[in-house]
């Protein structure tokens, strides 16, 4: 804790609050008494949610609940004695058994590696490898451990600059010889990370599973300790040699699914078994310590392979999702900005309103790529069954078959930050790379 | 063992009440489910495993941890209609139930408490299943009340707001079954200061909390909807936490037997003090006597040895006697280690020497065992049969439980029985870890808000009793039973429209004949205050009578959501009335004729009782009676 002028002493306080807190000189953990209009509250002083309004200080009372208590101008707040400090007690780690394979694992932040500090409420990272153990002690049966933070960050606020600096870190481990990486991510927008590292690191020797959780690490209910367990026994010893999400495969906690990052998407909002696999099944699962494989379709773990990075991503690229009524100068907008691609989030079989074809045909004729995807999400773009469909292919949209499309829009971006012209890119963006695109559509 | 009558203020008795009910709000606490329970089998189930969180470790629950490390696996059930994803833990929860925290605020005024300026929602931790979370939301809603409970004043610590957690349904060992239905029903909590100092008292108290929880007419009723929790201490005893006290008529019971357990544990304690033991002798030494029972006739034993478990024994150096001696009715030492054995080790139970020669185990097999363990005729011996891990992790719990009885009272907390003993549940928790429920914002409670519920609190129970007694001309006994009864809101809307039944008679019925049936067994909480009006109702229009309504009600609780109309009917509770009561009287008659001949109008008294006993529920007595007078002037006069 800081002396009086330090903000963090204080945390979350403003205003009225503020005022009559600093000006008795307690601090956050401190033991207050406050009294007002004759009535007496005691306890420990507490954070305030930086949403919360000016006029509450929160105190935790003796019973462990804590309370508002709304100050005016002329409240009494006294500082009785310190807060108790609660005593952390870890458990000795567990014994590390040098033989067993070792994977790597890299933060980006999320739910998964933060924990409530219980004095002050606030969350915190928590990912040295000890803390990694004390969660989850069963990692120590199944690989040696080595952690390190990239970034802390939500994932909403990742953009294509950090996916690269994420390729770059998971090239340097597989490198140094691990036997798979394991990436932490928040779940937000796992998926197209997943997507983003299919396609930097080409020629994959060993596993990178992005893992997350749907309920965050501090609640015993936590997803996270089943999902790291899946991700890191995939990182050891997986035959696959893929980029996979590793998430809940139903709402119980007994299986782990494997998805390809190229054909994963969150599909619920707050379900522990959201990341599905769309179009495909997923490549394997987890249950009872078990991995199992479910396609014989996959690239085979091989530590001799040569992996090739190729870590550019063209941020220039937009995601437009057509809806009815949709005004075209959106997509001029973006040719406006010097934008080179687009990939469209179509109807049905891939399809755009009429009304947005005199942009779509001048998107083109300035060089912009110009690809389909379907808002559908499941199934696969066909545009030769509708006129509409036809007269678009026509005009030089790209259909891109039974891709994802927020896979398609991070192709792109990758396709036009690695490729030397823009035709080269095209070819890029039609030819399967990661698993992105699949030739038969499977009954799933 | 002491006798009955105990000085509870020489031996500082003091108990503190924690009253739980739940709340009849139209949704759940945090979701909008319908706060209602599902009978039959589940149409969905998920299991979860419920981990310790990291930063609460060197001060998690270590009955949990244990529970944790040993694999425990929990199976929930749930459908559709009660319960969603909030309960399955696979939606954060919305925010806190406006309904409940109105009925709390009234709840709070009306025991003088002050509402706190905001409140916020912690989470308990709670890791034994019973929330899917792995904890129970809870929230202070109000601080530092008091009720007047005979002249007394009784502090009220608190006043909150929680979810009621789910049901267990099954399972014990590796798997544990709970129903999510319940989980999430808005529960008010009381909790009182540990100011009681008698077991009536403590009813009273409880009482008296239940007559105001009641009277805000948003209490849900029947069987399991109010819970309460006891903290009992007695003077060089310790806190022992009671929960699950279903039944107001126990509280007592169940506070006296405690004060004499721990009366009793005391005086063991003293015993084996004046034995000489110290706490060294008492030692983890197990004995492998799986040999020495191996010809035994000891089924449960034999059973256990055929199927390849070990016999495991321990000595109790200077515990002979001490084992099987009454500490309060129904409890001993010995069955407090078989709790202990059970919980800790898995095990069906325990034997020791105090009970034995019994259950087939023979004086030789005694002697002989002891001779095994070196043991005493001042010692007792106790073992188990089992697989080794369990045997061995039972034994450490008698032991630990033999190492507490030198020290006198161990903390812990106790669930009740329904005859008012109460049996080990877990270690005491230690200090509440509580911390911010971050999905839900603290609620701001204005002063406006408060001066509204304020000007329309419901009335106070003892004001109820005056006016029912004015209003209806009840007597006090009655307007004390249905002020006590959760059916004074229905009692009000059935006199208002009903006339041929009495108030009076209308208030014996939601009263005692109610009680009558739970005490045969009918659970009528079942029955809806609609269903229950609409009897009344068919009273009323002529179509059954009052008699009948016992028997409506026992059928309509067995099947749920069916109208009184359709229970009058299935049973044959139709009036007979006009031809057929005619023809039905003259049969009467007939049947009688001999009696009818010699007492003439005299023998209506006997016709009249001979006819209402066979067709009870069936005939409107007043008719019955006109028409009987008038046939026998009849006959009479012939
Ligand atoms: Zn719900």
């Amino acid at each position: 804790m800081g002396g009086d002028d330090d903000p963090l002493s204080l945390p979350g306080y403003k205003g009225v609050a503020l005022k009559v807190l600093k000006e008795s000189g307690v601090q956050a953990g401190d033991l207050i008494r406050i009294s007002r209009d004759g009535t007496v509250y005691e306890g420990v002083l507490m954070p305030r949610s930086e949403y919360g309004d000016d006029r509450h200080i929160v105190i935790k009372l003796k019973s462990g609940y804590n309370i508002g208590v709304r100050v005016t101008a002329d409240t009494l707040v006294e500082k009785v004695g310190a807060g108790v400090e609660i005593a952390f007690k870890p458990p000795p780690p567990p014994k590390q058994r040098p033989n067993l394979p070792r994977v790597s694992i890299v933060s980006t932040g999320g739910t998964i590696a933060s924990r409530v500090d219980y004095r002050t409420g606030a969350v915190r990272p928590a990912i040295s490898a000890g803390d990694l153990y004390s969660i989850v002690p069963e990692l120590s049966d199944i690989a040696v451990i080595e952690t390190e933070v990239l970034f802390n960050l939500f994932s909403e606020d990742l953009t294509p600059s950090h996916w690269a600096r994420i390729a770059e870190k998971v090239a340097e481990r597989i490198r140094e010889g691990v036997d798979g990486v394991v990436l932490t991510h928040g779940t937000d927008t796992m998926a197209y990370t997943a997507a983003a590292l299919s396609f930097a690191l080409q020629g994959l020797p060993v596993p990178v599973v992005l893992v997350g959780a749907q309920r965050s690490e501090d609640r015993p209910s936590s997803d996270a300790a089943l999902n790291l367990i899946g991700a890191v026994s995939a990182a050891a010893e997986a035959p696959f040699a893929e980029v996979v999400v590793a998430m809940h495969e139903t709402v119980s906690d007994v299986s782990v699914a494997f998805h390809r990052g190229t054909k994963v998407r969150k599909c619920h909002t707050s379900r522990r078994d959201a990341f599905k696999s769309v179009n495909v099944k997923p490549i394997a699962r987890l249950a009872d310590g078990e991995l199992v494989m479910l396609t014989e379709d996959y690239r085979r773990r091989d530590r001799d392979r040569e992996l090739t990075l190729k870590p550019n991503f063209d941020p220039k690229v937009a995601l437009v999702k057509f809806y009815p009524g949709m005004n075209p100068n959106v997509i001029d907008f973006y040719v406006e900005e010097g934008y080179r691609g687009i990939v469209l989030e179509g109807t049905g079989l891939g399809h755009v309103g009429r009304s947005c074809f005199p942009s779509i045909k001048k998107a083109i004729k300035r060089g912009l790529i110009v690809a389909m995807a379907s808002q559908c999400i499941w199934g696969r773009v066909n545009m030769n069954v509708y006129t509409n469909g036809r007269d678009l292919l026509a005009m030089g949209v790209i259909p891109l078959e039974d891709m994802l499309a927020e896979t398609a829009l991070v192709k792109l971006m990758w396709a036009l930050g690695e490729a030397d012209s823009p035709e080269e890119a095209k070819i890029l963006l039609k030819t399967n790379i990661a698993g992105e695109i699949a030739a038969r559509s499977i009954y799933t | 063992m002491m006798s009955e009558g105990v000085d509870y203020s020489k031996i500082g008795l003091l108990v503190g009440l924690e009253c739980h009910q739940q709340l009849a709000t139209r949704t759940k606490l945090f979701c909008s489910c319908k706060p209602s329970l599902f009978k039959g089998e589940p149409k969905i189930t998920f299991v979860r495993r419920l981990r310790p969180t990291q930063s609460e470790l060197g001060q998690v629950d270590p009955a949990a941890y244990f529970e944790f490390k040993k694999g425990v696996r929990i199976l929930y059930e749930a459908d559709n209609e009660t319960s969603c994803l909030v309960e399955m833990d696979e939606e954060p929860p919305h925010p806190l139930n406006p309904e409940a925290i109105e009925v709390a605020l009234t709840v709070a005024l009306m025991m003088n408490a002050k509402p706190v300026d905001e409140i916020h929602v912690m989470r308990k931790t709670v890791i034994d299943g019973s929330n899917t979370t792995g904890f129970q939301r809870t929230c202070v809603v109000a601080l530092n009340g008091s009720i007047e409970v005979e002249g007394r004043t009784v502090p009220i610590e608190h006043i909150s707001l929680e979810e009621d957690a789910a049901r267990k349904t099954g399972g014990e060992g590796f798997e544990i079954r709970y129903r999510i239905d319940r989980l999430g029903i808005p529960l008010i909590e009381v909790t009182t200061g540990p100011v009681i100092r008698s077991p009536r008292e403590a009813q009273r108290v409880a009482l008296a909390i239940g007559r105001i929880l009641r009277a805000t007419k948003k209490v849900r009723r029947g069987i399991g909807t109010i819970r309460q929790d006891l903290n009992v201490s007695i003077r060089d005893g310790a806190l022992i936490e009671i929960k699950g006290v279903q039944e107001l008529e126990l509280i007592s019971k169940v506070v006296e037997y405690e004060a004499k357990r721990q009366l009793g544990l005391l005086e063991i304690r003293d015993e084996l003090k004046k034995r000489g033991l110290v706490e060294e002798e008492i030692r983890e030494e197990f004995h492998d006597a799986t040999e020495l029972f191996k010809e035994t006739g000891c089924r449960v034993l034999k059973r256990a040895i055929n199927q390849g478990k070990k016999v495991l024994a321990v000595k109790l150096p200077k515990f002979s006697g001490l084992l099987s001696r009454e500490i309060a009715p129904g409890m001993r030492l010995g069955r407090e280690m078989a709790d202990r054995a059970r919980f800790w080790g898995r095990v069906g139970g325990i034997f020791h020497t105090d009970e034995l020669p019994a259950y087939g185990v023979t004086e030789d097999e005694v002697d002989r065992l002891k001779r095994l363990v070196g043991a005493g005729p001042e010692d007792a011996v106790v073992f188990v049969a089992d697989s080794l891990e369990n045997a061995t992790d039972a034994l450490r719990a008698v032991v630990e439980r033999a190492k507490e009885a030198l020290r006198g009272v161990p903390e812990e907390t106790r669930a009740a029985n329904p005859d008012g003993t109460t049996r080990y549940m877990r270690p005491r928790p230690g200090a509440a870890r509580m911390y911010p429920e971050t999905d839900i914002p603290p609620i701001r409670i204005d002063e406006e808000y408060l001066q509204e519920l304020a000007s329309k609190l419901p009335e106070l129970p003892e004001e109820a009793v005056k006016r029912l007694m004015k209003e209806y001309n009840l007597n006090e006994k009655l307007a004390n039973q249905l002020v006590d009864s959760e059916y004074l809101g229905l009692f009000e809307e059935i006199v208002r429209v009903s006339r041929r039944v009495s108030p009076r008679a209308v208030a014996a019925t939601l009263t005692e004949t109610f009680k009558a049936l739970r005490r045969d067994g009918v659970d009528v909480g079942e029955v809806s205050d609609e269903q229950i009006l609409e009897v009344f109702r068919l009273v009323d229009s002529g179509r059954t009578t009052k008699e009948a309504i016992p028997e409506i009600i026992t059928w309509l609780s067995k099947h749920r959501g069916r109208s009184g109309e359709e229970a009058v009917e299935a049973l044959g509770l139709t009036v007979i009335s006009g031809d057929d009561l005619r023809a039905l009287v003259d049969r009467v008659l007939q049947e009688n004729a001999e009696v009818v001949r010699e007492r003439g109008e005299g023998a209506f008294g006997f016709l009249m009782g001979y006819i209402m006993k066979r067709f009870r529920g069936r005939l409107d007595a007043k008719v019955v009676s006109e028409l009987l007078r008038e046939r026998l002037k009849n006959i009479h006069g012939e």
